[in-house]
């Protein structure tokens, strides 16, 4: 087998690799693709120009994103004027995402990703995912899972960081 | 010559390649289901664990608990 072959195949051995690994998901510093291009259901809060977003992305069969939903409500409550969390359900049924809500009744914005086609533009690491994006609608910081009161010190100490 | 090899070689990864199922965290939901838990059905466990210590004398050490949605 002569030196051409071989950098043929490695040629396509790296281009496979790039093919099955390659992700686009959003980063920090990225911005947020416009959430009204998506079809979720549920209504989108009206104001959220100019404010602080924490976009938390959840499944209802995810056990720590269960465990966040009171620290996220906690955070509606406790930054209510400057602060909105979004979370965007991605269930396959919306009866799904409805039973999970009976049992965590919150007091933020919930929709539903129902095609799952803003999640694949997002690409989240893990189910929760979340987000806090600036004022300006740039993700600053990204919580891949949920950790208890690490987590939830983590976002306090992230969100009064941005109200500054 | 050149050009068989060369299909030798790119045909297996081809097909090793075209077989993988990259499933996205939010694809997890059945997997994360209840009945895809090892440890989902506590009798027929121990009638498992028991065969294999009478076979192996040995027992436990049987992995985790736990769905496989990956969370965390």
């Amino acid at each position: 087998m002569n030196t051409s072959l071989l950098k043929k195949f490695a040629v396509a051995t790296l281009l496979a690799g790039t093919f099955f690994t390659a992700s686009a998901a959003l980063k920090v510093g990225d911005t947020l693709p416009d959430l009204a291009s998506f079809k979720l259901e549920g209504k989108l809060p009206d104001a959220l120009k100019g404010k602080i977003i924490v976009v938390d992305f959840w499944a209802s069969w995810c056990t720590p994103c269960a465990k966040s939903f009171p620290v996220l409500d906690e955070l509606q409550k406790k930054y209510a004027d400057r602060v909105v969390v979004l979370a965007v359900n991605v269930d396959d049924k919306k009866s799904k995402m409805d039973a999970f809500m009976a049992k965590h009744p919150v007091s933020f914005t919930v929709v539903r990703d129902a095609e799952q086609k803003l999640v694949a533009a997002v690409e989240p690491a893990t189910m929760p995912t979340s987000f806090i994006l600036d004022a300006t609608g740039k993700v600053r910081f990204l919580h891949n899972g949920f950790h208890g009161e690490d987590t939830r010190k983590e976002y306090i100490s992230e969100i009064e960081s941005l109200l500054k | 010559m050149k050009y068989k090899a060369f299909l030798i070689l790119a045909l297996p990864l081809l097909i090793i390649g075209s077989g993988c199922a990259n499933v996205k965290p939010w694809q997890r939901g059945t997997l994360a289901d209840y009945t895809m838990r090892a440890d989902r059905d506590p009798l027929g466990q121990a009638q498992i664990e028991h065969m294999w210590f009478s076979r192996e004398a040995a027992s436990g050490g049987r992995g985790v608990g736990g769905g496989g949605c990956g969370c965390n």
